[in-house]
């Protein structure tokens, strides 16, 4: 059997659920290259018996990757990447950035410290994704 | 798709003292399901009436569609695990599979080679002479290559170090994968249960206190904290789990299916073993009311 292009890991800790975790992982590595169209994501089987995990919280992850089209499930074979996410967003990146710097500035001249910034970023950040999903 | 296990008020008990009772959950097939609870909360009853080693005091248990007790066929569906992964300390690992292949009419001969080989076991040792790892390793070998609908273990990792823990779970995860079964095993830790189950069944002084599907019961449960309420003024649809109260401040956890939109709440996500101990804690409150209730 060919190795795997990346491996799985999981933080116990962070909160974020293991099938999420997951997604994320795969999309990260998205992100950076480091996994391109056409390469096999570890089998289900794979990603089992290194992390110790419930069989469903790899399918629940492939299938959530899947329906952002991401990836392909080939039955019998395995899942394979069919998109890239290294061009699309990375170009808005820079200006988001920036905007997001000069706000931090404004906001430490408003006196906030980091933990003040911190709440006042989650508590939008979950009020905005709330509406939305409202 | 048949219940892997259902029971309607099951209950045991030995004298006057019940282990379990008024017991009733459903178990759809194809789970690996986590039994919950402090020690001698009654998950080895459970089990043991689940597989058939005991009989029901009160209602009625099914397992795979069947009886638990009813005979050699339902037997051979069922793998059992006991407390502590036993094994024959006097007979060699190539023995034990003998005996497995004799006591057992679908056994697996080739996967429980293949394993044990895997595994690093030498055919020739005897189980008294392994780690506590490879112990639990045979025994897990002769429960798979039995090759059941559903495997049922008692605490199956509690005596072993972490690495072998993990060893023992990346085994039993794997092979749900390659031979499709569902798998029931119990803990009185969380931590041992978290990654590998997506169902969970509570259990507390001999009562189940919650059981459902993990990513439901993660999705349904919520902490609050706030102003100081009374909990008769929370909405109707948002029960108590559990609730602790200064003069300013009140913190619950609550089960609803629905959203929480109050403003004056803060909503923190709970893990699985904030979420259990809750409901453990729930039990104690209760039992102290009702015990201050029988004072006055």
């Amino acid at each position: 059997m060919e190795e795997p292009v990346i491996e799985f890991h999981l933080d116990a800790r962070s909160g974020v659920s293991p099938y999420m975790q997951l997604v994320q992982q795969v999309r990260h590595a998205l992100r950076l290259g480091l996994l391109r169209e056409g390469d096999q994501l570890p089998t289900v089987k794979e990603a089992v018996a290194r992390l110790a995990i419930n069989p469903n919280t790899v399918l629940k992850a492939y299938r959530e990757l899947e329906h952002e089209g991401l990836v392909a499930a080939r039955p019998g074979v395995g899942t394979f990447v069919t998109a890239t996410l290294t061009d699309t967003s990375l170009a808005a990146h820079g200006p988001l950035r920036l905007e997001l710097q000069r706000w931090l500035a404004k906001a430490r001249r408003a006196g906030l410290d980091d933990e003040s910034i911190e709440a006042l970023f989650m508590t939008t950040f979950r009020t905005a994704t709330q509406e939305d999903i409202a | 798709m048949t219940a892997v296990l259902e029971a309607q008020g099951l209950g045991k008990r030995y004298g006057k003292h019940w282990a379990l009772r008024e017991c009733t959950v459903d178990i759809p097939a194809g789970h690996v399901v986590g039994l919950v609870g402090p020690n001698g909360a009654g998950k080895t009853t459970l089990l043991k009436l689940a597989s058939g080693q005991l009989e029901p005091t009160a209602g009625g248990i099914a397992v795979l569609g069947g009886r638990p007790v009813s005979g050699r066929a339902q037997l051979a569906k069922v793998g059992f695990v006991a407390q502590d992964t036993p094994v024959y300390a006097g007979l060699s690992v190539a023995e034990h599979l003998r005996l497995g292949a004799r006591l057992n009419p679908r056994w697996d001969a080739a996967m429980a080679r293949e394993r044990v080989a895997r595994l690093g076991l030498v055919p020739t040792q005897r189980a008294g002479k392994l780690s506590g790892g490879q112990r639990a390793q045979l025994a897990l070998t002769l429960g798979l290559a039995k090759r059941p609908e559903l495997l049922i273990l008692d605490e199956p990792v509690a005596s072993l170090d972490p690495l072998a823990r993990r060893e023992f779970m990346q085994g039993l995860m794997e092979a749900t994968v390659e031979h499709e079964f569902s798998v029931v095993l119990s803990s009185h830790l969380v931590s041992d249960l978290e990654r590998v189950c997506d169902f969970l069944i509570v259990l507390v002084d001999s009562r189940v206190q919650i059981a459902g599907e993990t990513d439901r019961l993660l999705s349904t449960h919520h902490r609050l904290t706030g102003p100081r309420r009374d909990p008769d003024r929370l909405p109707a649809d948002q029960h108590v789990v559990s609730a602790s109260h200064t003069d300013r401040q009140s913190t619950y956890v609550v089960r609803t299916d629905a959203p929480i939109h109050d403003p004056a709440w803060t909503v923190t996500h709970l893990s699985l073993e904030d979420l259990v101990l809750a409901y453990m804690e729930k039990h104690v409150a209760d039992t102290r009311r009702a015990a201050l209730e029988v004072r006055r």
